[in-house]
């Protein structure tokens, strides 16, 4: 419930509200919605960490950072989803405490959450209306009217549909436009939007930049999230960054130079390249062996993956690199068997992976540390033993007995190689460590003897030593020839992990790094640019070294001169060592 | 008794039209298709039609079944049952379930004859009170506390059930309506030869029908149970929601239960058992998803007339033991929720 000194709900006109506080001057625009030093802490994670942040009437305010940053707790402490612990929030200067997201959006902030939250079962109109029908004057739903005003509200954005049809009937991109209608159709003084263009079509995207210009021009500010710099240069008036649950910079996106702003977002600053500086993963690469273990070609998937294809060599560490949303993990789990494709084909050893699933990739010698290690990964109920043969069981056990004595030997190798810190083999997962959590784990999938080992964020979420033995161990299973595909937010260890990194963008492969090209300066040039940065040779034994820019071979698709000079990076040249 | 092709026809014509409805629903600016809107019929009124195959067959096949006589049986009888299932509908249809009705419409019953010594109104309120209060009682475990529907009414189904026996001395007490009372009459007497329990029924369904196709809180209980995350971030009166249906299928009961003791003239204590279950399979038979978000009332009538046609029926076929029953609408059960998943995938992949 709202404490006394908190304002009613009703949001003053934006006319009406104090002059803009924040750090930006010149701005005649009245701040809508300020947030100061907000802090929320879940158990475990301080998710937000003192952040402040203002919008003004009018604006797009672009909120970045890459996975938990805390964009989406900030976001839910705006719309009433969480509470947060400390700070406050003023609407329109007058502070505010929202106990559910109905009091926000009683206030005028209405937002669109990245998943679709619609009824499915719902026809269109009644989803747009839902908690405020047009009522006839016996006070029962109009539905004639509610649904000429659906259609016309939907007509509006370009949607024919006819609104009586059930949600679940329409495809994803034009629930994302429902959504948007029912988040637009209500008074709102601000709208949130959640990465709201994942799920949509190029056409569709044009049809929602036409509505948040619509929305600027009346005076609605609109917080807008996502992971595609294209759309923020686009739409957006002002960009806040966050990193680690901490406010790292707001300012105009305009004169931003694009790889500044990844480079804020990923905690790298573009000079500060220290190869094999700080990490733990051996400084000369490793022998890889030249025929691919595991080919991926074509991998597609609706609004996941466009054509993915790479390859996994014995002996080597592949990077996956690409921002939050461009596929890294989607394509980790497609090799997995764990996501259902559209197409595309993976083989091991030159055998096709027939169906996807996960107990065919496992079969095939495709093991997956995923990427969320408590819902996807450790039972932590059940012991360190229990935990580690899990995956084992079929093979430990003749007949459906299960070998104890062999399960015994097993863990014992496993816990004394990895260094796994428990009482006993005994002891509760839970009660463990997040580094020796992570251990476990991977040591389910070792003592599987898998060929291609899958590792996605494999050091997110634990402490220094931990982490630094994870990186060590990496580096010795590939040299014992397993081939490894390292997924990881944090540059340096990607740069400094992989033999190779593929660069991902929008759902599909745009380059590749290779030998000399493996540096953090070419992997945010990578990054930060729409054009593909490299093309090279799929072969590492091939590369010529010392090339003075990334790109080795200029495509013929036509973008070749942005490919020989990227604008916005000078830096890889300078960086560069001609061995 | 041939129901089973009967309700597997419509199906299988859906199977043939779904192809042709393909093209059309392709294109997003489209109206509802023709394989769509048979889809959707056979979805909200498939049952109706099984229904009244049903009744056709047995009107030539048994000629007394036909007779006006039989049919105020059959709708007396289903009068009770299609109350309690009216709350019962509203509850699944948030996603929950309501295990406690059949106590609770035994506790209403003996509740109305022990007041009715002191007339109708009592009668009519002293159950509705206590009823209203466990129901109330449940909501507020499930919506506010969290607890799952199934325990905290299984819960209510024991403790209603324990109520009622203190309450009559382990049943040695029964409770008798006076003769010739308003509140026999409201049980007994009828219009136009129809029992008043059966449009005291049906009145209730109509409002109930009316409240939740045409008022922000029965589409509120849809999107409840559609989708409760999405119905939260909406803003919408989630927990408000939940602990009114358990309320009203409390009040129902009861309610029902009432009823029914005035037609007996007592209050019978063994009555209502397993009735939870008879509730829940007349409103799946109707076309509500069990899991919630989708259903009618409608529906639901005509699932607990179905059930009260076989009932009569296997009476009706003097050789057949009247265990059967069971058996039978176990078997509709079964066909229907085979039919509902098969339509709604029909649906998806339209």
């Amino acid at each position: 419930m709202a404490p006394p000194e908190a304002a009613p709900f009703e949001a003053a006109p934006p006319e009406a509200a104090t002059p803009a506080t924040s750090g930006a001057p010149s701005s005649a625009a009245p701040t809508v919605l300020e947030a100061h030093g907000v802090g929320k802490r879940f158990p475990g994670v301080v998710a937000l960490d003192d952040v402040s942040f203002s919008l003004r009437a009018g604006e797009v305010h672009a909120l970045v950072g890459e996975n938990g940053a805390g964009k989406s707790t900030l976001i839910k402490a705006l719309t009433g989803v969480h509470r947060p612990d400390s700070g406050e929030l003023l609407l329109s200067g007058r502070p505010v405490r929202f106990a559910r997201p109905s009091e926000a959006q009683a206030a005028g902030i209405s937002t669109i959450y990245q998943e679709v939250n619609l009824v499915p079962l719902m026809s269109v109109a009644r989803n747009i209306f839902l908690g405020r029908e047009p009522r006839n004057r016996f006070g029962l739903i109009d539905f004639p009217r509610m649904h000429a005003e659906a259609a016309a509200l939907l007509g509006g954005f370009g949607v024919t549909v006819d609104p009586r049809r059930p949600l679940d009937s329409l495809g994803i991109g034009t629930q994302q436009m429902v959504a948007l209608a029912r988040a637009v159709s209500v008074e709102a003084h601000v709208v949130v939007m959640d990465e709201p263009t994942s799920s949509l079509e190029p056409r569709e995207v044009e049809t929602l930049f036409r509505i948040i210009d619509d929305l600027r021009r009346r005076d609605i500010a609109v917080v807008y999230v996502s992971h595609r710099m294209d759309e923020l240069y686009r739409i957006c008036d002002r960009v806040t960054v966050l990193r680690d649950g901490r406010h790292i910079h707001t300012g105009p996106i305009g004169g931003l130079d694009r790889m500044r702003l990844v480079s804020m977002m990923l905690g790298r600053e573009i000079s500060e390249v220290r190869r094999h500086g700080m990490t733990s993963f051996g400084s000369e690469g490793h022998d890889v062996a030249r025929k691919p273990v595991l080919t991926a070609t074509g991998l597609a998937r609706r609004h996941q993956l466009d054509d993915v294809s790479l390859e996994l060599h014995p002996g080597e560490v592949l990077g996956l690199g690409g921002l939050l949303g461009s596929g890294r993990s989607e394509t980790a789990k497609a090799l997995a068997g764990a996501l259902a494709l559209d197409a595309g084909q993976v083989r091991v050893d030159g055998a096709p992976l027939g169906r996807f699933s996960s107990a065919g990739a496992i079969r095939a010698g495709i093991s997956l540390l995923p990427e969320d290690r408590k819902a996807e990964g450790i039972v932590p109920g059940l012991s360190v033993r229990e935990n580690i043969v899990l995956a084992a069981l079929p093979r430990l056990s003749r007949l459906g007995i299960v070998s104890r004595a062999r399960q015994d030997r097993v863990v014992d190798i496993f816990m004394k190689r990895l260094r796994i810190k428990a009482s006993s083999p005994e002891q509760k997962v839970g009660e463990l460590s997040g580094g020796n959590q992570q251990k476990v784990l991977l040591a389910r999938w070792l003592c599987l003897e898998p060929k291609v080992l899958l590792l996605d964020e494999p050091t997110r979420g634990i402490d220094v030593g931990a982490k630094a033995e994870v990186q060590a161990l990496i580096d010795e299973l590939a040299q014992e020839g397993l081939a490894v595909l390292l997924i990881s937010s944090d540059i340096e260890e990607l740069v400094e992990g992989s033999d190779r990194i593929v660069v991902l963008r929008s759902g599909g492969t745009v380059g590749e790094l290779v030998g000399e090209n493996v540096s953090e300066d070419a992997l945010l040039a990578a990054l930060a640019d729409h054009t593909t940065p490299t093309q090279d040779s799929p072969n590492p034994a091939d590369t010529t070294t010392g090339a003075p820019v990334p790109a080795a071979e200029p495509s013929a698709a036509g973008s070749a001169p942005a490919q020989a000079s990227p604008p916005a990076d000078p830096a890889p040249a300078a960086e560069e060592d001609p061995r | 008794m041939n129901p089973t092709p009967s309700l597997t026809a419509p199906a299988t014509g859906v199977k043939g039209s779904a192809p042709g409805g393909t093209a059309g629903s392709d294109r997003p600016a489209s109206g509802l298709s023709a394989a769509e809107r048979v889809l959707s019929l056979v979805q909200r009124q498939g049952v109706l039609a099984v229904l009244l195959l049903v009744v056709v067959i047995a009107s030539f096949a048994y000629p007394t079944f036909a007779g006006l006589d039989n049919a105020r049986g059959v709708l007396i009888q289903a009068s009770f049952l299609a109350i309690v299932a009216l709350g019962m509908t509203l509850v699944i249809i948030t996603g929950g379930i309501d295990l406690s009705v059949g106590s609770v419409f035994a506790l209403g019953g003996v509740l109305a004859a022990w007041a009715s010594q002191w007339g109708l109104l009592p009668a009519l309120l002293v159950p509705l009170v206590v009823c209203g209060a466990i129901g109330t009682l449940n909501g507020l475990l499930i919506a506010r506390a969290g607890m799952a529907p199934f325990i905290v009414t299984l819960a209510s189904l024991l403790g209603a059930r324990g109520l009622l026996l203190a309450f009559t001395d382990e049943g040695a007490t029964t409770y008798l309506v006076p003769k010739g009372s308003a509140f026999a009459e409201l049980g007994q007497g009828s219009i136009g030869g129809f029992g008043h329990p059966i449009l005291v029924a049906l009145v209730l369904l109509g409002i109930g029908g009316l409240v939740l196709q045409r008022t922000s809180f029965g589409q509120t209980l849809f999107a409840v149970g559609g989708s409760g995350d999405a119905a939260t971030l909406m803003g919408l009166p989630v927990a408000r929601a939940k602990v009114t249906v358990y309320l009203l299928s409390g009040l129902l009961a009861g309610f029902a239960g009432a009823l029914n003791a005035a037609r007996l003239s007592s209050g019978v204590t063994i009555i209502g058992t397993g009735m939870e279950l008879d509730a829940i399979a007349a409103v799946v038979i109707g076309g509500t998803l069990l899991v919630g978000g989708a259903g009618s009332i409608s529906g639901t009538l005509w699932g607990v007339l179905l059930l009260a046609v076989i009932q009569n029926l296997i009476n009706q076929i003097g050789s057949l033991n009247s265990s059967y029953q069971s058996v039978v609408s176990g078997g509709f059960l079964i066909l229907v929720v085979v039919a509902q998943r098969y339509v709604s995938r029909s649906r998806r992949t339209l």
